[in-house]
């Protein structure tokens, strides 16, 4: 322990001690939620009976549209570092058949995450995920590719979900509402259209981004 | 109330861990562990803010910002974790 350890110990106990104070305040002294009212109140009119994704895919699709666009920054940068390392060895009989029950299991979860997210938890963040876990499982009982399509449509499959996101935008800009405002009539089938390709996207990116590397060696 | 502060006091140190964390130690991958035990600090305490009691709603809007930061944490953790690995190849 030297001085400089010590230092940054008092540092951080002073740090702390102002969150914990702010986070009292901010839950027990003052009124909270009253944005939470608001995104509440307006839920009938998103398309969507789950909150949660109504402020995700509506009221701030913004910020969603951007999140996605990260991931996609993120996926390119991983590429920009050169190609994909070796994969591991072909797995043995146990783990093969386990990755052959547990993978379409995932793919099916990830399918019910999707179609839930209206109306209960669950969306394309989480399908998305799913999807990636499964492609890490491929990954690791020895298939170089992650179950990933060839490169050409792995760059399509991972762009998706901007280009639904943001053509989706355009389409209703151009029928006279606002960039990213969904009309109540079409609001639902919009939004599910979008968060398809999010979940397409977000699995890709994630299994692609445990390549570490662009899968040069994949390609077909 | 009580688990509400209880959750968000945890989160606080949580983060102060990782903070810690990620100031006393060199290698990289402990820095970036040291990170994302950061992010869960920061999580938990969205969640906690969220909570409004068991007979109401919890808020939409911390919930929605901790379903995406948890993916684009991952996905940085992932990019940091490649440039990382580069590095060490560098040096061999």
């Amino acid at each position: 322990m030297t001085l400089r350890h010590l230092f940054l110990l008092g540092t951080l106990a002073v740090i702390g001690a102002a969150l914990a104070w702010v986070f009292w305040d901010a839950v027990a002294v003052q009124a909270p939620g009253r944005l939470a009212d608001m995104a509440l109140d307006r839920v009938p009119e998103s398309g969507v009976s789950n909150p949660v994704t109504a402020v995700l895919l509506n009221f701030r699709a913004y910020d969603t549209l951007l999140e996605l666009a990260v991931l996609m920054a993120a996926i390119l940068g991983i590429w920009s570092t050169g190609p994909d390392v070796p994969g591991f060895l072909p797995a043995g009989e146990v783990l093969e058949k386990l990755t052959a029950a547990i993978v379409p299991l995932l793919i099916l979860s990830a399918g019910y995450l999707l179609w839930v997210g209206g109306h209960a938890p669950g969306g394309a963040f989480q399908a998305g995920a799913l999807l990636g876990a499964a492609g890490v499982i491929l990954r690791l009982s020895g298939r170089p590719d992650a179950g990933l399509p060839p490169l050409t449509w792995l760059r399509l499959t991972i762009v998706l979900g901007v280009l639904a996101f943001v053509a989706a935008a355009l389409v209703l800009m151009a029928a006279g509402y606002g960039f990213l405002t969904f009309p109540l009539a079409v609001a639902k089938w919009v939004i599910l259209a979008i968060e398809s390709a999010a979940t397409l996207a977000i699995g890709a990116t994630l299994a692609a981004a445990y390549l570490a590397g662009e899968p040069l060696g994949v390609r077909t | 109330m009580a688990t509400q502060l209880l959750f968000g006091l945890v989160g606080i140190i949580l983060f102060l861990l990782g903070v810690w964390s990620f100031l006393a130690h060199r290698p990289l991958l402990r820095k970036l562990i040291a990170l994302n035990v950061m992010g869960a600090g920061v999580f938990h305490v969205l969640v906690a803010v969220a909570y409004r009691g068991l007979e109401k709603t919890p808020d939409p809007i911390p919930h929605a910002l901790v379903l995406t930061g948890i993916v684009v944490a991952v996905s940085a953790t992932a990019l940091a974790l490649t440039l990382g690995q580069r590095l060490e190849h560098e040096d061999d």
